[in-house]
């Protein structure tokens, strides 16, 4: 460590409208390293990458760039003196080239004709690719096409391009495929060993441990500590983090497994999955593995009437059920908490009354009527009862943290009483305070009998919390494993397609 | 607390600008503040409001409906048609109120059994809605309608020295009003236009809620097509033209999103009060019509831009 201090923030403040959300924060960074950002959702993080890009200006404190102060007003300033920021929304146009993007708004052109030089873009992109030792992906490719993992890495390419000396990283696996992941990592490791420092903010605990040096972590807008990650430990980490043990990581549960509820008998649709067979208990918990794109989201939507099977049938006390929308599901007693909060789970513009109301309108309604003291009754209960963390029914989900909105949508869906719950990826961009508090509703439901089948990524989360876990690939089930059978190897192996 | 002031402080900008421009206009001109005067306007606002309330819910779902002057047209047609052939008048009104239902039904069906965008769609049956009026009609008013006491009362009777179209409109607000915010269908409105895909997995029927929203704008103005019909003592053909731009410049002027999900039906009331005082104010003090269009043009743009800069 003998170079010099890449970035060095210190002593920040910050507040909004009376809010001290960044309290004498230090923060910094050395050149080739790769520094994890961590924290609970709120804790500070994006406000502290926005205050040293310039999108927000601080109270207090300093920021040096290669010993030298700076004061950005705009990240395109920030950009200049080589930090970029790779947003977990990626910036990419998808009607636009791989090269169009990569060039978008800093076109080579002949002189000042605006005359686009095509040819030495097409070049530059590839050497650019080249560089992170990409192959893949053909300039010419029109970017919408391309998977996730893929755009992202045309982001990082192009903020290589810019000459960046440190990149940001805002929750960069939480859309990619393991094996996506695994060329991001790589791609990380070779522009470390290029002298490029990255900043990586994640929730994913294993991540931060595979491929970081060191750790900061926040807490209420505080920084409480920078450890060498060699030094440090899992529960050390999590201690940090919320300021308290947190006991076992996957609470025990205490739940008897009754009768089979959901038997889903050769379920397909085409061209996304064929031949699927299993079933579900009363008060069991059945984990669902698989790559991303192997299905598994598909054969849940399928299942709750989101979208039309081909062939099959799905079977509830034995007995058939044929549902045609969302709601004849919701009417049997099953609710699907989808992977896509915003986009699928809820109102953002309603406030948490109207969206906890929506699947509840008959509960709370008579003749079409809605009786606003039965709402605010339903309303209050669940909020009190999943602990969300707001100022009342009538405030916007939109200005909750992350973890509080999946508690909303888990809310909503409580609402039914349901018998069977589907929870697809229930706790991506929670934090591990939140995370654990959906695994306690989990085992609370399963103690009442609820049946859940729990879609998710976190292989740890699946060996965790899951009493059964199904393998998914390429539209197939290729293994159900029992609990106490499975370990990471066998499930990846699974997942993979493997023999 | 402080938002919620803060939010009633938006949703009061409409009812400000109503109030500056009223008082503006008692100044200028004198015969402004008779009753005569304000009951006058207040029933010549009544045709657009409903409309207006109508393409309200419209465009809560996120939609928009460019059709509704051709189905007032086609309605107020097809009901004159039926009384100057001597049809019972409550009867044909009856009719005339059904196919406006029907034809925003076939609105509503291109638009979710279709999957056509509503503009599209509206903006198809507008033309096709409109060549079935001339065609019906042959291009000529109907006149000769029945002198039934009752039909003459729809559009030139009073109740209590109110106009008989005031009463409508004020009826029609009240129970929209309480539809919006009271019922199951209002929160199904508001709800599929913040996000159509949640509210569809919350098991709420959207199909089924925007092809209703539709029908009743379709109904509604049909309604103000009878009112006019009953003024007039006649049908016209070309009624109606260019009324959608007038209802939807009402909802606007009232805050309520274009991009839906976010609004309230006072507000369309309170924006075709500021259509209709500026249409009558500029009228009393003798402004040309053509630079009346320009006032209002910009009127609306000046309330829209401040309605940006408070949010």
């Amino acid at each position: 460590m003998n170079e010099p201090t890449l970035v060095e923030m210190s002593e920040i403040d910050k507040s909004f409208s009376g809010n001290h959300v960044l309290q004498k924060v230090n923060f910094s960074v050395q050149p080739g390293e790769v520094h994890a950002l961590m924290g609970e959702n709120g804790a500070g993080k994006s406000t502290l990458v926005k205050v040293l890009t310039g999108i927000h200006p601080r109270d207090n404190g300093t920021i040096t760039v290669k010993g030298k102060e700076v004061d950005f007003s705009h990240p395109k300033q920030a950009e200049k003196q080589g930090i970029v920021v790779i947003h977990q929304e990626l910036n990419i146009i998808p009607h636009l080239t791989v090269t169009e993007n990569m060039f978008l708004g800093k076109e080579l052109s002949i002189g000042k004709t605006g005359i686009l030089r095509k040819k030495d873009m097409h070049k530059q992109t590839l050497e650019n690719l080249k560089r992170l030792g990409v192959d893949n992906i053909p300039p010419n490719e029109t970017a919408g096409n391309l998977s996730v993992g893929k755009q992202q890495m045309i982001e990082i390419a192009r903020a290589i391009s810019t000459n960046a000396e440190m990149i940001i990283m805002d929750e960069p696996t939480a859309a990619l495929t393991d094996r996506e992941i695994t060329s991001l990592f790589k791609v990380i490791e070779s522009l470390r060993k290029q002298g490029v420092s990255i900043v990586y903010i994640s929730h994913r605990m294993e991540e931060i441990f595979q491929i970081c040096d060191r750790i900061t972590v926040l807490r209420d807008g505080k920084s409480i500590g920078t450890e060498q990650i060699k030094e440090t430990s899992f529960d050390a980490i999590v201690k940090m983090m919320v300021g308290r043990e947190l006991g076992d990581r996957f609470p025990e549960r205490s739940s008897v497994i009754g009768e089979t509820l959901l038997e889903v008998k050769d379920l397909s649709r085409e061209e996304l999955f064929e031949g699927i067979n299993f079933q579900v208990k009363e008060g069991e918990v059945l984990g669902v593995a698989g790559l991303m794109g192997a299905g598994r989201t598909e054969i849940m939507e399928t299942i709750f009437g989101a979208a039309k099977k081909s062939k099959g049938q799905v079977l509830l006390d034995g007995k058939p059920l044929n549902v045609t929308h969302p709601r004849d599901a919701i009417r049997a007693g099953i609710g699907f908490i989808t992977e896509d909060r915003k986009d699928e789970g809820l109102v953002l513009n309603l406030s948490i009354r109207e969206n906890v109301a929506l699947t509840n309108l008959k509960t709370v309604s008579k003749n079409g009527w809605i009786s606003s003291s039965k709402e605010s009754v339903l309303v209050d209960d669940l909020i009190e009862k999943l602990h969300v963390r707001t100022t009342g029914r009538e405030q916007e989900v939109k200005s909750l943290s992350g973890g509080n909105q999946q508690k909303v949508v888990i809310a909503k869906w409580l609402g039914i009483q349901p018998r069977l719950l589907i929870l697809d990826e229930p706790t991506r961009g929670v934090d591990v305070g939140a995370k654990k508090e959906i695994y306690n509703i989990i085992n609370q439901l399963t103690e009442q009998g609820v049946a859940i089948i729990m879609v998710s990524s976190e292989l740890p989360e699946i060996l965790g919390v899951s009493d059964r876990i199904m393998v998914v690939h390429e539209g197939k089930v290729t293994q159900i494993f029992n609990k106490g059978e499975a370990d990471q190897e066998k499930i990846m192996h699974a997942a993979t397609g493997g023999e | 607390m402080k938002k919620k002031i803060l939010n009633n402080l938006s949703q009061l900008g409409p009812l400000i600008g109503l109030i500056i421009i009223v008082i503006i206009l008692g100044f200028t001109s004198d015969s402004f503040f008779t009753l005569n005067n304000i009951l006058n306007l207040l029933r010549q606002i009544s045709i657009n409001a409903l409309i207006a309330f109508g393409m309200t819910f419209v465009i809560l779902t996120g939609g928009i409906d460019l059709s509704v002057g051709s189905i007032l047209a086609f309605g107020s047609a097809l009901t004159a048609g039926m009384l100057s052939s001597g049809m019972d008048p409550m009867l044909a009104v009856f009719i005339g109120l059904l196919a406006g239902l029907l034809m925003g039904a076939m609105n509503g069906l291109i638009i979710t059994k279709g999957k056509v965008a509503p503009f599209i769609a509206t903006l198809a049956t507008m033309t096709i809605f409109r060549g079935a009026t001339l065609v019906y009609t042959e291009g000529r008013p109907i006149t000769g309608l029945s002198d039934s006491f009752s039909f003459e009362m729809i559009g030139k009777g009073y109740v209590f020295g109110i106009p008989f179209p005031v009463i409508l409109m004020l009826i029609a607000f009240g129970v929209l009003f309480f539809i919006l915010r009271n019922t199951v269908f209002g929160r199904q409105v508001y709800s599929i236009g913040g996000n159509e895909e949640a509210s569809i997995l919350s098991g709420i029927r959207a199909d089924r809620v925007k092809i209703w929203v539709y029908s009743i704008t379709g109904m509604l103005s049909v309604l103000a097509g009878i009112i006019l019909t009953s003024r007039l003592n006649s049908a016209q053909p070309t009624a109606g033209t260019m009324y959608e731009l007038d209802a939807i410049a009402a909802v606007v002027l009232g805050g309520t999103s274009l991009t839906g999900g976010r609004g309230w039906i006072t507000g369309t009331l309170i924006g075709a009060l500021i259509i209709g005082v500026l249409d009558n104010g500029l009228n009393l003090l003798n402004v040309s019509s053509f630079y009346q269009q320009i006032v209002k043009g910009g009127v609306i743009l000046l309330a829209v831009v401040l309605d940006r800069r408070s949010k």
